[in-house]
């Protein structure tokens, strides 16, 4: 898909996240804002999805054979990742205003347990999806399916131990079949990540774990897709691949960037109308 | 003397072992993963058989259950492996989000469970693991007797879509169910018929109870002896039927009274037929190092303690 569709795309999704956030008054907005260019980049440009439509309802394959699949391992940032999947045509748009809310598919953090297409595993409990994803990507090789996991972890989520038995396992199983991005926005609930767990230097630390390590401009679109089919080629050759995306909590919305403060705050009101003029009805809200 | 006799001793993490080989003559689906604890697991055939369908995780039991959550989504039957006490109460979470939560087809299979691991003593010794995992919604709770029914178990939980914890031990325990018998989970299963006391036992408790009913008999007592192999879902059917008849029971497991099966049989009984029930578990402490007989008879868990338990239920009614 052309870069400019693709921005035009994520301009909708922010919005989406901020209404959706809003209808509940509870959600996650800065990261979700933060990461509504890499998902837009993955669901509608660089994945290999198999949507099968009957009815006008995607018949939704929970084994994502032959397909890419991602999982979102930092789920509290579920507002982007439901907004694109509904954009993308898993589900009706219209239910994004559910979200948060009671009798809901949309959970405050993503579950298979309502049935809602599109989501493989429940999150939001940090640390898991790494390895969630490895064991998908495993079973595609035992099933000689040749298409591509993807999992985006959080960077205040490398302080759980769990993501680091599952970065020294990949390398180990040779699982290159897998592409890994830490979303690099500096911030965790309590404060900057540098000044409550240090991550210092990701790269190095992965390269050691035996990864490849690659770097993006989470906010550029033309470099997420252009970083997206570099760590393709990169793939098969028994190294998995780890892209560390510098982004900007709360993205595309002046107030909401450059703080952690709202990584967890909805706005009202009047911050939302103020956040809203930020960002053009590309595709007509729900 | 009993109707129950056995022939050799065989350790049910042995059963589990022979159910995985035959899994993996039987059923390409099937995959292992293991934390470092093959030689403990039995999982040596299973490995020789399909090398390519077993998973080393090292010591990591977080992310052996989140890739184990993964080969199912990939289509897969994963059997996670370890010890009980690495494989429950270290891993809760992630079992509660990645497999239970998410409704995976994932098999948590453990040995070592209970205080007949012996001499690491109580950082080993899981006694909670029961009630931990029957706790979680949609999790079916299986704690075999013996090595046949052990073999038979993990072959049954393979053919059952959704997630199972497989709780068996290390030591050597008489084998007596018969090797052909059909496993169904959630369909307890009557050794002994009796009229005056139930004995509902699960995993080693189980041989126990046989004894403790020939004990009873002896003492002119007949006590019915019910397996109960699958703890979750509990067969409140065999339970009733039994306690109709008797009037009070026993429960007896290698686990704390508190979360154990004969607290879910405590629970059944509350609201459809109160009646006498004595506890055989561990009673709210935990386990030492020793001989794993030794360990039973200094904890109460063995024949002795059924039948003073049973002769105190049949007093209370």
């Amino acid at each position: 898909m052309q870069t400019q569709e693709l921005i035009s795309i994520a301009s909708q999704v922010r919005r989406d996240i901020l209404r959706m956030v809003h209808g509940c008054q509870s959600g996650h907005p800065g990261g979700s804002l933060g990461c509504t260019d890499l998902l837009v980049s993955l669901y509608f440009d660089a994945m290999n999805l198999k949507l099968d439509v009957t009815n006008n309802q995607v018949v939704f394959n929970m084994s994502g054979l032959n397909e890419d699949v991602f999982f979102l391992s930092n789920g509290h940032i579920s507002p982007v990742l439901y907004s694109v999947l509904a954009r993308r045509g898993y589900f009706p748009i219209n239910e994004l205003s559910t979200f948060r809310k009671i009798n809901s598919r949309l959970q405050g953090h993503p579950t298979p347990h309502e049935h809602l297409e599109g989501i493989r595993i429940a999150s939001g409990s940090l640390g898991q999806g790494l390895s969630v994803a490895i064991g998908v990507a495993q079973a595609k090789k035992l099933n000689l399916d040749s298409s591509v996991v993807y999992c985006l972890m959080g960077d205040g989520e490398q302080n759980e131990g769990q993501v680091w038995e599952a970065a020294m396992y990949a390398p180990h199983h040779k699982v290159d079949n897998l592409i890994a991005f830490i979303d690099v926005n500096g911030q965790q609930i309590d404060g900057p990540t540098e000044k409550i767990m240090n991550n210092r230097d990701l790269q190095l630390k992965y390269e050691a774990f035996g990864w490849k390590v690659l770097h993006v401009d989470g906010h550029d679109m033309a470099c997420l897709q252009s970083c997206l089919a570099k760590a393709k080629q990169m793939l098969g050759n028994d190294i998995p691949v780890m892209i560390l995306m510098k982004t900007e909590m709360g993205a595309g919305v002046d107030f909401m960037m450059g703080s952690h403060k709202w990584h967890g705050v909805a706005p009202n009101d009047q911050q939302l109308e103020e956040a809203l003029s930020q960002l053009s009805e590309t595709l007509g809200d729900y | 003397m009993s109707i129950y006799t056995y022939e050799t001793k065989k350790d049910t993490r042995s059963g589990f072992g022979a159910g995985m080989e035959f899994l993996s003559l039987t059923n390409p689906k099937v995959v292992a993963l293991c934390a470092d604890l093959i030689g403990s697991l039995k999982l040596e055939p299973f490995i020789k058989n399909c090398p390519e369908r077993f998973f080393q995780t090292g010591i990591a039991e977080a992310n052996m259950i989140g890739i184990a959550a993964g080969l199912s989504i990939g289509g897969y039957i994963p059997f996670a492996t370890t010890f009980a006490n690495f494989g429950t109460g270290r891993v809760y979470d992630q079992i509660r989000q990645s497999v239970a939560y998410s409704g995976k087809n994932v098999k948590i299979a453990c040995s070592h469970a209970g205080l007949t691991l012996g001499e690491d003593g109580a950082t080993h010794q899981i006694l909670e693991d029961i009630g931990l995992m029957k706790m979680l919604p949609g999790m079916v709770v299986i704690n075999p007797c013996d090595y046949n029914q052990t073999k038979a178990a993990t072959i049954a939980v393979a053919n059952y879509s959704g997630p199972v914890y497989l709780r068996f031990g290390r030591p050597v325990v008489p084998v007596f169910t018969p090797e052909d018998q059909e496993f169904v989970i959630g369909k307890a299963i009557k050794l002994i018929e009796g009229s005056e006391v139930s004995i509902f036992a699960t995993g080693h408790l189980v041989w126990e109870s046989i004894l403790a009913a020939d004990i009873l008999k002896e003492k002119g007592i007949h006590a019915e002896v019910i397996n109960i192999h699958t703890i979750k879902p509990l067969d409140t059917q065999a339970i009733l039927d039994s306690v109709k008849k008797t009037k009070c029971l026993v429960s007896a497991e290698e686990h704390q009274i508190n979360g154990g099966l004969g607290d879910s049989i405590a629970q059944f009984l509350a609201t459809s037929m109160p009646l006498p029930q004595e506890f055989v578990g561990v009673n709210d402490s935990f386990g030492e190092s020793g001989k794993p007989a030794d360990l039973m008879d200094k904890y109460g868990l063995n024949a002795a303690s059924i039948v003073i338990k049973a002769l105190k239920a049949i007093s209370r009614k």
